[in-house]
């Protein structure tokens, strides 16, 4: 399917492409692949393209002299494209302990919903939530699936420390933590996983169209998978789909 | 051989700076590099060095810096009065470094960033392309008193006669460059005219993230979905706060971006002090 995008010089350096203003899978395999094409037809003639829900943002090694031109460009890139057909898709499955001593909101937030934790455990795991780009700390998703009997409006006062590995809830998203940082969301659970890591070669795994799927683990299991992660050890491989 | 810097006093805030770490955005990861990328830019033009060489880059408040090795530098950014070992020198121009020599400020007197450059730059590790401190990604995120750097001791001075001066980064009649931003059409007429025929207070929250004006346009632009953002891009809160994201920023963002800063403004507003004024008009 193809939509009708607009245009619009960001910066000097900049375009940004808009598609219509709704979350999607079909929107982002649709820009996914017209990212894949521009990133093969500019090769070193881009430092990189970035994308959002709706959006990608080209960013040019140089300036952009003839705005209309690189458009019009785009414009024959993206009707050329063949159509994405299906895609192999990879599924995460990503440990989370569900447990009070390690969730700081996990028993407010059940109040507040009304529900007990188990119910709370199964509606969260269930889902295979998308990818759908990586922004706002290095290495943190934003995911589309979250159940709407889980949906809470953020906190008033953002927390001033939200630890590295946090599982959270705010509004009608879902999101784990990659470093500690302040943060207004609901702690429900906490994932032993390294989402980021600027040391190593493989800084992170996940990629926009990625699937994840949250399972529950038991409070020693926790322990277990992030002393392996201390000592670099973990082996983590996502399941074709 | 490996020659070092040692930080006697760190100062308000100092860090190592480059050009930015690019190529990462689409993992989250700030762009970084020094805020106002002209002056860093001049001190690597003078030493001869590669554009991306890693310079310290200090906030309002200068660092004394104690050198073990020979080299030369530049003094670039914010001015303050320089003296190398009680002596005065000039900014613009490459000074030659001998082992043991005291670099030291009196208060800066203008602007708010100012650069050290040194022969090759500064060769503090190198994480995911970049020397630039940002928390989470290098270990340090801030130069803190007895920290040394390293940098290639070198011999060579060849004495340049010739400074230059930039008073356009200090200029408070200049008027900052702009593109409209992607929500800009969603503006009122009235609104849109708000941002060129007023002038803006830079308020007391500046940091490397971001700086906040303090006026307000009120407005009920409706929300919308997090698309990425670039340093000078200025976005508008429901409150009505006007923020103009700088180099350590986000790589996405939810409010409308109703203006774009061209790279020369943002390294002019880098520049800018509390309660100093900056105005608007279209490239």
């Amino acid at each position: 399917m193809s939509y009708e995008l607009r245009y619009w010089q960001y910066s000097e350096k900049a375009i940004l492409i808009e598609w219509p203003s709704v979350i999607d899978k079909n929107v982002l395999y649709d820009l996914l692949f017209y990212k894949k094409s521009i990133e093969s037809f500019y090769g070193k003639l881009i430092v990189e393209v970035i994308s959002g829900y709706n959006s990608l943002l080209i960013y040019y090694v140089s300036t952009i002299w003839k705005f209309y031109d690189t458009v019009f460009e785009l414009k024959t890139l993206y009707s050329s494209n063949v159509l994405p057909g299906q895609q192999e898709n990879r599924l995460w499955k990503i440990p989370v302990c569900y447990s009070p001593a390690l969730a700081p909101d996990l028993n407010t937030f059940a109040k507040n919903k009304s529900l007990s934790v188990d119910e709370i455990i199964a509606l969260h795991t269930a889902p295979r939530y998308t990818i759908f780009f990586i922004g706002f700390l290095p290495g943190f998703l934003y995911l589309g699936g979250l159940d709407s009997k889980l949906h809470l409006p953020r906190k008033n006062t953002p927390s001033l420390e939200v630890k590295k590995g946090s599982v959270a809830i705010g509004g009608n998203q879902t999101g784990i933590y990659p470093v500690t940082s302040p943060g207004g969301w609901h702690v429900i659970g906490m994932c032993p996983l390294d989402f980021f890591n600027p040391n190593t070669k493989e800084f992170t795994v996940f990629e926009p169209g990625d699937t994840i799927q949250f399972m529950s683990i038991k409070e020693y299991e926790y322990n277990d998978i992030r002393s392996k992660c201390e000592k670099d050890s973990f082996l983590f491989k996502p399941i074709t789909i | 051989m490996t020659g070092g810097v040692k930080i006697l006093k760190a100062g308000f805030f100092t860090t190592i700076q480059d050009g930015g770490r690019f190529g990462f955005s689409k993992y989250g990861v700030p762009r970084s590099g020094a805020m106002d990328k002209l002056s860093y830019g001049l001190a690597n033009l003078l030493l001869g060095n590669d554009k991306n060489s890693a310079c310290i880059e200090w906030t309002f408040q200068p660092p004394v810096l104690h050198f073990f090795e020979n080299t030369e530098i530049v003094l670039t950014g914010a001015e303050a009065d320089a003296f190398l070992n009680d002596l005065k020198i000039d900014m613009y121009k490459k000074i030659r470094i001998v082992k043991d020599d005291i670099l030291k400020f009196k208060s800066c007197r203008k602007g708010v960033y100012g650069y050290v450059g040194i022969r090759k730059g500064f060769s503090t590790s190198l994480i995911l392309k970049s020397r630039s401190f940002y928390k989470s990604i290098t270990s340090d995120y801030r130069l803190e008193n007895d920290a040394v750097l390293p940098y290639e001791m070198s011999n060579i001075f060849d004495r340049q006669l010739s400074t230059i001066s930039i008073p356009i980064l200090f200029d408070s009649t200049q008027k900052l460059e702009v593109y409209k931003g992607p929500e800009f059409d969603h503006l009122s007429k009235d609104q849109q005219s708000f941002l060129f025929d007023n002038s803006f207070t830079i308020s007391n929250t500046i940091n490397r993230m971001a700086i906040q004006l303090e006026e307000k346009l009120y407005n009920d632009l409706p929300s919308m979905l997090t698309s990425p953002v670039l340093p000078g891009t200025v976005q508008l809160t429901p409150s009505g706060t006007l923020i103009i994201l700088m180099r350590d920023c986000q790589t996405t963002g939810g409010y409308p971006r109703v203006l774009q800063l061209s790279e020369m403004s943002i390294n002019s507003i880098a520049q800018k002090r509390m309660k100093e004024r900056c105005s608007f008009k279209l490239i």
